[in-house]
Order: structure tokens, then C-alpha cells, then sequence
């Protein structure tokens, strides 16, 4: 149209840092809401460890502020222990992770990597934000519903949850906030990547990490509906009392309950996994982007296999619709069912190999630079790999029968999103801090920062394969103290909670050091990490729509080290010569 | 700054934003009736006996005929604006949300007739399933019908400013229009005729 309110149109506070409906402004909202909210969560589980190291003892310091109902004398409620454990993660996947992967990370770095102005809904961006914000608010309020938060876990399986108290209608009202805004958001991504790309910037010029978010965003548009459509049926079990997930005949301490009956609980299972399931790669892929980004740069190559990667990618969201039920081999839904699902879940194991080892081979005679992003980066690699290769025994129904609902899962995924996803985050967080601020983050807080947080994390999880191989449940509120096969590896729940704790202390150098570099880190040039990609080619940090030259891409993404080349690296807007 | 491609198409993809982003909105949508109607085929499969005409056919009859001409004057209202027709396109978009009000009127009576008679969602799956569809069927109309009353109404404005751009406007609310229609055409054989 005419463009008449582009430049020198000043906005008031609240349009400009609130209500913005600036991609970048979006962003940092987003990162700094899910940061908060991945510190919260991390407190409740260092409440918890405190209960699993020492059951039954009093909870120093907070304790007493817990309450009567929570903690009496200072010791810990099974049913808060519950509470905990549900809401731990639900606020890790659901507030923490997804929001910094695609919200933050997705929403700042993406628009600019494709040389667009912004988003193509702004309006619908800003409205993404304000529905996340609602869930989050909605589930921190749960907390203090009578009975406490939700505590049916954070898959919320009927019939405990149809009947748990009303913290779990709470969790279901936050979650469908919470989905909504992912829809939303999700619109907004695919279409931003399809229409507003750059001239000259085709798909397969594109970087690793738009791709990633564009993968993860068919993901949560896809998946997320069947969650929904789940928690509207649990929520009219719970507020209209149907029958969707209440089998006929239940007795509930001793009474029948007085429901029609005829629901099916694993039809729960089904349509959460369906979501959940893909809800891992969503976890996942934002993070193997980011990694790809910063490996790319620090070894100073172009991306190993970088078709491989992409194809990879589609493969891997495509796949993660079929596997779901691998989630589900306990419950007795027959040899062939179980027999496909775990075919598809070893097929879905190519793709993640196939980008982990492209990722390996591009480090191969790279001169690699060791800044902390770098290093982050490098540490994502092993501790996917470790945490996608404990996962076979898992997705395999034999081998799953011991395992299932052991520490031994909890230690599976934990390897591939606290040493995985999060260490690729914060890589993301200190390879970006520069384009964001125009300062760079101190490195020698970061490493301390980084190799804490590297020892520690597998402090943590590396005990629980073992004590989850001794068969320990992963839901008890003592640990296993009760019981007689969980002795001989009892001992290492204090180790994991020193770990925990530790990890905490740790994350301290981190805030230090965001918070101080935001106004006294060091000044740095434009292009500091001398990047190839599009988001490095606008003024830091870049304005109200983006980029004062309309950029034009001559060339693929990772041109690093070009031979003949004056410099060794090539951005993407620079002209082909002759 | 001006985002690109919200009235002219881009011309290697063909398509203008908000179509391309209606269409994914629609998949989600696809999505979500698709997980209902799978919910819906498990709990029959399981159960030991299911409910036959117990929903009043002739009145779901008569609403599903009221959703089809709501579509086809919907479609009438974008065709009027396409041959610069504002004043064909006001009477066109007015029918459509009055037909709207129809169904939603019809869909009253017929909600208060299972109330009274306690056929209430808590009394069997069948009913259960029969309230959870169609109610979020409802709001997915009183949705539209929103819309379409701001496009009727206030936003109809832009109409004088940016014919081109409401002209997209009214296809885009279309599209969710005639999707919503067709919702329906899945429940009615389903709930009412199986």
C-alpha cells in the first residue's frame, strides 16, 4: 500500500515493548517468559530431589513456607510430592522448552535468516504470545486451587485424572490456552517461510534451522488438535460428567462411581501420544537447527551432508505421526499393533543418526573456533547420542517390559532434552546474544557455566539408567525406599540430588552473566562471529522492519572457507562474481 | 514497513498469505474433527449397545439444507464483490448470517428437547459424544457468524479503501465458512442417520 507509517512513526511504551507486534520484540518476550518459567520448573525438581534423597526429612529453608497442606512440620506431602512432579513437567515441555525453541529462537532469528520484514501475521504473532502468557498464568494459579496443582502426571492418564481434584480442570484450561497459541503460531511460521523468503533465497538455500522450525511447526499444526479434542473430552468428564475415559464398574475408595460409564482410558493414551509423541521432535528439532547453525560457523565449513540433513528432517516429522503407541506397549494392544509400532519407531531412528552424523563429519578437519556456544554445541552431540541410543531398549515392546515407567525412561528422555535440547539453547542464547544486543557475553563466566553444567547434568542422569535397570519406578514419592529391589542402588539418590543442586548453582553464572553483558558486555563488531546468513546482514540490533537494503541471496547458506575466496566466509547477499 | 504478498499473490508460490494461512488453519481443523470422530468410532466399537433414532432427523434434515444455501449465498456474497456488486454482496453476506441464526435456532430447540427429556451428556456415551460434537460444531459457527457480521458491518469499510484486499477478506472467511458446512455434512450421517 501506500507505506506511509513505516519510518519515524514512533510508538508509545506499550505498543512498542508490550503489545509489540514486532517479530523481534515477540521474541525476547517469549525467551524471557519461557526462561523464567524453565527456572521455575527446575526449582520444583530440586524441591523434589531434596524429598527423593532424604525422605521424610524436614525441607530446609523453604519447608516451612510450604504450608500445613503441602508440607507439614516441613516434610513433604506425597500428594504435593505429585503436584511437583506433574507440573515440573508440564512446565518444562509446555512453557519452557517449546516457547524458547520456537517462540523465542524461532521468532527472532527465523523472519531475519529468510530476509523478511517481519512475520506475515504480526497481529496474530503479538496474539500467540498473550494466549501462551494466559496458559502459564493459568497454570501457576492451579497451584493454589484447593488440593493443590495437577497431579495425575504430566500425561494426565483417566481414570485418576477424571477424578483428581480441581487443580487438573485448571491444567486443562492453561493447556488449551497453551495450544491455541501454538496454533497460531505455527500458521504464522509456515506461511512467514513459504511467502517471505527473500528473492533468490530458495528452499534448499535456506539454512539448517529454517528448516528445522518449518518441520517443527507442520509438527505442533498437525499434532496439537488431538490434544485438544482430548482435553475437551476429559474436561466434559470432568465439569459434565460424561464418560468419555471412565470404564463401567469403577469404585473409587470403596464406592461404584455414579457415572454412566462405557469410556475407554485408552483412548486418553491414544490422542495424547498422538501429540506427544511429535511433541519429542518438537523438542528436538529447534535445537538440532541451532547446533547446526553454530557448528557450521565455529568449524568455519559448509554443513556436512547438508540435502541429507533436510530430507532427514521432513522424513523425521512425517514419521513421528506413526509411532505414538510405542508409548502404550503396556497396555495390551496385541502383538501386531505393538509389532508395527515398533518397526516404524526403529525406522524413525534413521533420520536422527542421519543428521547426528552429518553434524559428527562436519567437524572433520574444520579449524574449530572453541567459543562457549561452540562448546555447548559440541556437548549436544554426545548427549543426544546418548540419550537416542538408550532409547531403543525402550521402543522395542520385549525389551520395553522391564523398562517401562522406570528411572531408566526418565534418564532416556532427560539425556535428549536437559544435556540435549537445553545445552543446544543455550548455544543459541550466547551464539545470538551479539545480533540481539551488539555486546558479546563473557566467556570465561560461560565456560565456567558450561562445564559445570556439563559434569553435573550427567551426574544426574547417568545414575538413573542404573537405578531405572533395578526396576525403581519413576513415580515414588520415597524413591523406592520401601521397597526391597530398590536397596542396592538407593544410595545414588542422594548423588543425583547433590547433582541437581549443583546444576543450580551452576545456572547462577548464567543469569550473572546475562543480565551484566546486556549493559557491560563487551562491544562487538556487526558480523562478530563472521556468519554467512542473512540475519547477520542487518544493522545490530536490527530495527523496526529488519533490514535497511531489501536483501537479495546469490548462494547457499554455509559458504565458509571457499577456495579463492578473499575471506573465509561468504555471506549470502554477496553477489556472484563476473 | 509493509508486509508483502496480503493482496497481490506471490508470484512462484500463486497464493496471498492469508489463503495459505487459512488453509493450514483448516488442516488443524481437519485434525481436530478427525481426532473426535476417531474418539467417536472407538467408544462405539466398545460399546455394548448404542442408541438408534433418538435424535430428530427431520430437524437435522432442514438445519443441514439451511448450512448448504448459507454456503451458497456465502459464496454469492465474494462472487457479488468480484463483479464490484457491494450493494448484491451486503443483501448476499446478510443471508448468510441470518441462515446462520437459523441453524443455530433450530439447533436450540433441539438441544432444550433433549434436555427436558434428561438426555443430558452425562446419561450415555451416545449422548456424551452427541453434545461434544455438535456444541464445538456450534461455536465453530457462532465463530464464523462473527466474522461474517464484522464483514457485514464495521469491516466492510475497507470495501472504499482497499477493494482488491476485502475482496480476500470475504474469500479467506469463505473458506472457513464452507468448511464449517461441511463439518456438519460428516455429523449429520453419523450422529442422526448410522
Amino acid at each position: 500500500m501506500e507505506g506511509n507509517h513505516s519510518h519515524g512513526h514512533e510508538l508509545g511504551f506499550w505498543r512498542k515493548y508490550i503489545f509489540s507486534q514486532d517479530h523481534k520484540v515477540i521474541g525476547i518476550q517469549y525467551g524471557f517468559t519461557s526462561l523464567l518459567f524453565l527456572l521455575f520448573g527446575f526449582t520444583l525438581m530440586m524441591v523434589m530431589r531434596w524429598q527423593l534423597a532424604y525422605p521424610g526429612q524436614p525441607i530446609p529453608i523453604i519447608g516451612s513456607w510450604l504450608g500445613e497442606d503441602r508440607a507439614p512440620q516441613g516434610i513433604m506431602l506425597p500428594e504435593f510430592y505429585n503436584q511437583l512432579g506433574a507440573m515440573h513437567g508440564t512446565i518444562m515441555v509446555f512453557l519452557g522448552i517449546v516457547p524458547l525453541a520456537v517462540g523465542a529462537f524461532g521468532n527472532y532469528v527465523m523472519p531475519l535468516q529468510i530476509g523478511a520484514p517481519d512475520m506475515a501475521f504480526p497481529k496474530l504473532n503479538m496474539m500467540s504470545y498473550w494466549v501462551y502468557f494466559m496458559g502459564g498464568v493459568t497454570m501457576l494459579t492451579s497451584f493454589v486451587m484447593p488440593g493443590g496443582a495437577a497431579n495425575s502426571g504430566w500425561t494426565s492418564y483417566p481414570p485418576l485424572s477424571d477424578i483428581a481434584t480441581i487443580g487438573q480442570t485448571v491444567w486443562l484450561i492453561g493447556m488449551v490456552f497453551l495450544i491455541t497459541s501454538s496454533l497460531l503460531g505455527s500458521v504464522n511460521f509456515i506461511v512467514t517461510i513459504i511467502q517471505l523468503r527473500a528473492k533468490g533465497l530458495t528452499f534448499m538455500r535456506l539454512p539448517f534451522f529454517v528448516w528445522a522450525q518449518f518441520v517443527t511447526s507442520f509438527l505442533l499444526l498437525l499434532a496439537f488438535p488431538p490434544l485438544e479434542a482430548a482435553g475437551v473430552l476429559q474436561l466434559m468428564d470432568r465439569l459434565a460428567g460424561t464418560s468419555f475415559f471412565l470404564p463401567s464398574g469403577l469404585v473409587v475408595t470403596g464406592q461404584p462411581l455414579n457415572v454412566s460409564g462405557g469410556g475407554s482410558p485408552l483412548l486418553w493414551q491414544h490422542l495424547f501420544w498422538f501429540l506427544a509423541h511429535p511433541e519429542v521432535y518438537v523438542l528436538i528439532l529447534p535445537a538440532m537447527g541451532i547446533v547446526a547453525e553454530v557448528i557450521a560457523n565455529n568449524t568455519r565449513k559448509p554443513l556436512w551432508g547438508y540435502k541429507s540433513m533436510v530430507y532427514a528432517a521432513i522424513f523425521l516429522g512425517f514419521m513421528s505421526f506413526i509411532v505414538w503407541a510405542h508409548h502404550m506397549f503396556m497396555t495390551g494392544m496385541g502383538t501386531i499393533i505393538s509389532t508395527f509400532f515398533q518397526t516404524t519407531t526403529m525406522i524413525i531412528s534413521i533420520p536422527s543418526i542421519i543428521i547426528l552424523t552429518a553434524l559428527f563429519i562436519s567437524l572433520w578437519g574444520g579449524s574449530i573456533r572453541f567459543t562457549t556456544p561452540m562448546l555447548f554445541a559440541l556437548a549436544f552431540l554426545p548427549m543426544f547420542g546418548i540419550g537416542g541410543l538408550t532409547g531403543l531398549p525402550l521402543g522395542l515392546s520385549a525389551t520395553d517390559i522391564p523398562l517401562h515407567d522406570t528411572y531408566y525412561v526418565i534418564g532416556h528422555f532427560h539425556y535428549v532434552v536437559a544435556p540435549g535440547t537445553i545445552f543446544a539453547l543455550f548455544a543459541g542464547i550466547y551464539h545470538w546474544f551479539p545480533k540481539l544486543t551488539g555486546r558479546k557475553m563473557n566467556e570465561v563466566l560461560g565456560r565456567i557455566h558450561f562445564f559445570g553444567s556439563f559434569v553435573c547434568m550427567n551426574c544426574i542422569f547417568m545414575p538413573m539408567f542404573i537405578v531405572g535397570l533395578a526396576g525403581v519406578s519413576r513415580r515414588l514419592w520415597d524413591g523406592g525406599a520401601q521397597y526391597a529391589h530398590a536397596q542396592p542402588v538407593l544410595h545414588w539418590n542422594e548423588f543425583m540430588s547433590h547433582g541437581a543442586w549443583a546444576l543450580g548453582v551452576f545456572q547462577l553464572f548464567f543469569i550473572v552473566n546475562l543480565f551484566w553483558s546486556i549493559r557491560k558486555g563487551k562491544k562487538v563488531e556487526e558480523n562478530y562471529w563472521h556468519a554467512t546468513t542473512l540475519e547477520w546482514a542487518t544493522p545490530t540490533p536490527p530495527p523496526h522492519g529488519n533490514f535497511t537494503i531489501v536483501p537479495e541471496v546469490f548462494r547457499p547458506p554455509y559458504e565458509y572457507s571457499v577456495p579463492g575466496a578473499k575471506k573465509d566466509y561468504t555471506p549470502q547477499n554477496q553477489p556472484m562474481e563476473a | 514497513m509493509e508486509i508483502p504478498y496480503t493482496i497481490k499473490a506471490r508470484p512462484d508460490t500463486g497464493l496471498i498469505n492469508a489463503k495459505l494461512g487459512i488453509w493450514l488453519f483448516l488442516a488443524s481443523e481437519v485434525m481436530l474433527f478427525g481426532a473426535l470422530f476417531s474418539s467417536y468410532i472407538l467408544l462405539r466399537v466398545g460399546a455394548v449397545e448404542w442408541p438408534h433414532h433418538v435424535l430428530d432427523v427431520p430437524l437435522a434434515t432442514v438445519n443441514t439444507a439451511v448450512l448448504i444455501t448459507s454456503s451458497i449465498t456465502m459464496v454469492m456474497s465474494w462472487a457479488s464483490l468480484m463483479m464490484k456488486d457491494f450493494k448484491r454482496y451486503k443483501m448476499y453476506m446478510g443471508a448468510t448470517i441470518l441462515l446462520g441464526f437459523v441453524f443455530l435456532t433450530i439447533k436450540y430447540f433441539e438441544y432444550s428437547h433433549h434436555i427436558e427429556a434428561g438426555e443430558i451428556p452425562s446419561k450415555s456415551t451416545f449422548f456424551a459424544i452427541y453434545f461434544t460434537m455438535t456444541g464445538l460444531h456450534m461455536l465453530h459457527v457462532i465463530g464464523g457468524m462473527i466474522v461474517n457480521s464484522y464483514f457485514w458491518g464495521p469491516g466492510s469499510k475497507m470495501w472504499k479503501t482497499e477493494p482488491e484486499r476485502f475482496t480476500n477478506r470475504i474469500e479467506v472467511a469463505g473458506l472457513y465458512w464452507h468448511f464449517v458446512d461441511l463439518v456438519w455434512i460428516f455429523l449429520f450421517p453419523v450422529l442422526y442417520l448410522l
